[in-house]
């Protein structure tokens, strides 16, 4: 097992390179470059305007700004940004708790409803419960995120005033936990919704598979509890084609909530990529890109990895090592 | 005559949907006394595994038991509280499968699979259960039974999962064990194997078994008393001996008559023209008609009832 994570781990380097080259590429193909915002600024001379392309290097030619990024990469440098004047490390770190606190909250939420009702729905499948939670999942999954949210807001925060429309804390008061909750509430159910109507679904036709299977009609001759067939001998089961969905969930985690955090003014990982991208930040896009292209190819890892260790039958020894 | 471990009475269960109702066991009556082996024969089709789930309360969602009791020790089984239910499966009468390959759940060991219910029922330690489960696996027949207990099914052979699936059916001292063509899917030579091995464990206990299968060969060898059936029907029941030397319905003498014996001249093996007609497809008179060589016009008029002929032995046939 250690030695096949650590293959695929080597095996994820080359596509790594690969996404860096032709993001980096695209972006620069992009109209537009970071001064554009002074072509049209009287103000600025043509010899400031050159000195500034100098500065940022974006003078030399395309490769060699390739290499300098990547090898500043490598030392951990992700460079500064160009309008913020602050290194990209800093601005991510600063973002990224905020980007979690709201993905993740949303995504463990939205689990933790979505598995028991998706069982539910698979033991009573083409019940009449089942009719209505799918009918729920399909409106669920329908509804577009920003819609939902620009409607919370009217209705929590503007017409009943319970909630606050946007942001993390009040403004200008200290960190308490009640306040961050307040502020969480509107977003992490908005996002939770979208994820917790196409989790049911995917729990539901998994543990569907499984629960007619023999073995769990031997669990029941045994004389388990109900509880003890459905979650030990059927859901442990059901879990397998479920891993493989959670890694791809994982880079959703960072980038995720890009438009939500501009409809609840978030200071998280999507907007700073919005701002970056509409004023072509290149070391900002390029640092987000990366880490969102490292986060895919670690979430399809760690998604084999653990089918494998959920699936006894598959040995790892002598299966094909794919990218 | 001792106190009846299992009574059935008047089963009726039917498949059923929104439009209409399938009687696939249709007022079926046996026993099963104390020791005493049981063979529920007849072709695909007949209603042998539906009785079985019907017994066990496991029929699918689609099915249901419309008429009647199964009653353990006195016990009335239909309509029992799931709850209640659980407390007799697995501890007081338990189910080997035909299909040992699927009946294992593919990512528990064979320990967790096994111990379970050893816990469960006899509300004895971890480590007590794996000591019993390591007895169980030890007579069933392997000889290193810490190392199989670590093992997933996958890595079993059909013919040492069914083995497995014995030891779990027998790990809590069943009365009853009820075994739904347990060999059918096994290599000839394992099939062996595992009917000494059945055999070998109801000399040690005073288990009684209802033993589900086609194979009359098997039925010879295993049980004391058989019931034949035929579309949803009992047709004839009687002790093994009779069944064999005496059999009285046109059906038992065609099973007999395509089964290869050893014995006597090369014969024929003829087999029963047709197929058993379809659940809800049943001819007005007796149900085997349509391929009786026998069959008179008042077989056809009118449905036979189960009547004993000579005592203990009751057949289902106007001719008999």
């Amino acid at each position: 097992m250690a030695l096949y994570t650590l293959r695929r781990l080597l095996n994820a380097i080359p596509i790594l390179i690969g996404i860096t080259i032709i993001s980096f590429a695209i972006i620069h193909m992009a109209p537009g470059s970071p001064l554009s915002q002074f072509t049209e600024d009287p103000t600025i001379k043509q010899v400031d305007k050159d000195n500034m392309i100098k500065a940022y290097g974006l003078d030399k030619p395309l490769y060699v700004q390739y290499w300098d990024w990547v090898s500043g990469l490598v030392r951990g440098d992700l460079g500064v940004s160009l309008l913020k004047n602050q290194p990209v490390a800093d601005l991510i770190l600063e973002r990224l708790p905020n980007t979690l606190l709201l993905t993740v909250t949303s995504f463990l939420l939205s689990l933790l409803i979505a598995i028991p009702l998706g069982i539910l729905c698979a033991v009573r499948a083409h019940s009449r419960l089942d009719q209505i939670v799918s009918g729920f999942t399909f409106v669920g999954i329908s509804i577009p995120g920003f819609w939902l949210g620009l409607m919370l807001i009217i209705l929590f925060a503007v017409k009943l005033g319970w909630l606050p429309s946007g942001g993390l804390q009040t403004v200008n008061a200290d960190f308490s936990l009640i306040d961050r909750i307040k502020h969480l509430t509107l977003p992490v159910l908005t996002m939770a919704a979208g994820e917790v109507a196409i989790w049911i679904r995917y729990v539901r036709s998994s543990m569907l598979e499984v629960i007619n299977q023999d073995y769990m009609r031997t669990a029941k001759a045994k004389g388990l509890p109900g509880n003890s067939i459905l979650f030990r001998h059927g859901f442990r089961n059901a879990l397998i084609p479920l891993a493989t969905l959670f890694g791809l969930a994982l880079p959703g985690f960072f980038a995720g909530a890009a438009i939500l955090e501009q409809v609840y003014s978030i200071p998280g990982m999507g907007r700073l990529f919005i701002e970056g991208a509409f004023q072509r930040d290149y070391p900002v896009l390029f640092a987000i890109v990366t880490v969102g292209a490292f986060l895919t190819v670690l979430g399809s890892i760690l998604a084999d990895v653990a089918y494998a260790a959920l699936d006894p039958r598959v040995n790892l020894s002598k299966q094909e090592v794919r990218g | 005559m001792p106190e009846a471990i299992l009574e059935v009475k008047s089963l009726r269960t039917v498949f059923k949907d929104k439009h209409k109702e399938l009687t696939v066991v249709d007022g079926i009556d046996f026993e099963i006394g104390p020791n005493e082996v049981v063979a529920l024969v007849g072709e695909s089709g007949c209603g042998k595994s539906m009785t079985s789930l019907s017994i066990m309360q496991l029929l699918p969602r689609s099915a249901e038991i419309a008429e009647g009791e199964v009653r353990y020790r006195g016990r009335n089984l239909v309509g029992m509280k799931n709850k209640e239910m659980a407390k007799l499966r697995g501890r007081h009468i338990s189910m080997i499968f035909q299909e040992p390959m699927t009946s294992l759940n593919p990512v528990l060991t064979i320990g967790m699979q096994l111990t379970e219910s050893i816990i469960r029922h006899l509300g004895v330690s971890k480590v007590e259960a794996d000591t019993r489960a390591d007895e169980w696996l030890k007579r069933v027949g392997f000889p290193e039974p810490a190392r199989i207990r670590r093992e997933f099914p996958h890595r079993l052979s059909g013919g040492m999962r069914q083995r497995v699936m014995l030891a779990m059916a027998m790990s809590c001292r069943p009365d009853l064990l009820i075994a739904d063509e347990p060999t059918t899917a096994l290599d000839v030579t394992i099939q062996a194997q595992v009917l000494d091995l059945i055999r070998e464990l109801l000399k040690e206990s005073d288990m009684s078994v209802l033993f589900i299968t086609h194979d009359l060969g098997v039925v010879a060898e295993m049980a004391t008393r058989v019931i034949v059936m035929y579309a949803g029907q009992i047709v004839e029941t009687t002790d093994v001996r009779s069944l064999f030397q005496k059999p009285m319905h046109p059906y038992t003498k065609g099973l007999l008559n395509s089964t290869p014996r050893m014995k006597g001249d090369i014969e024929k093996l003829i087999p029963i023209a047709g197929s058993v007609p379809p659940a809800g497809m049943y001819p007005p008179g007796c149900r085997f008609a349509d391929r009786c060589p026998l069959a008179e016009a008042v077989c056809r008029a009118e449905a036979p009832q189960l009547r004993e002929v000579v005592p203990g032995h009751r057949v289902r046939c106007h001719l008999a």
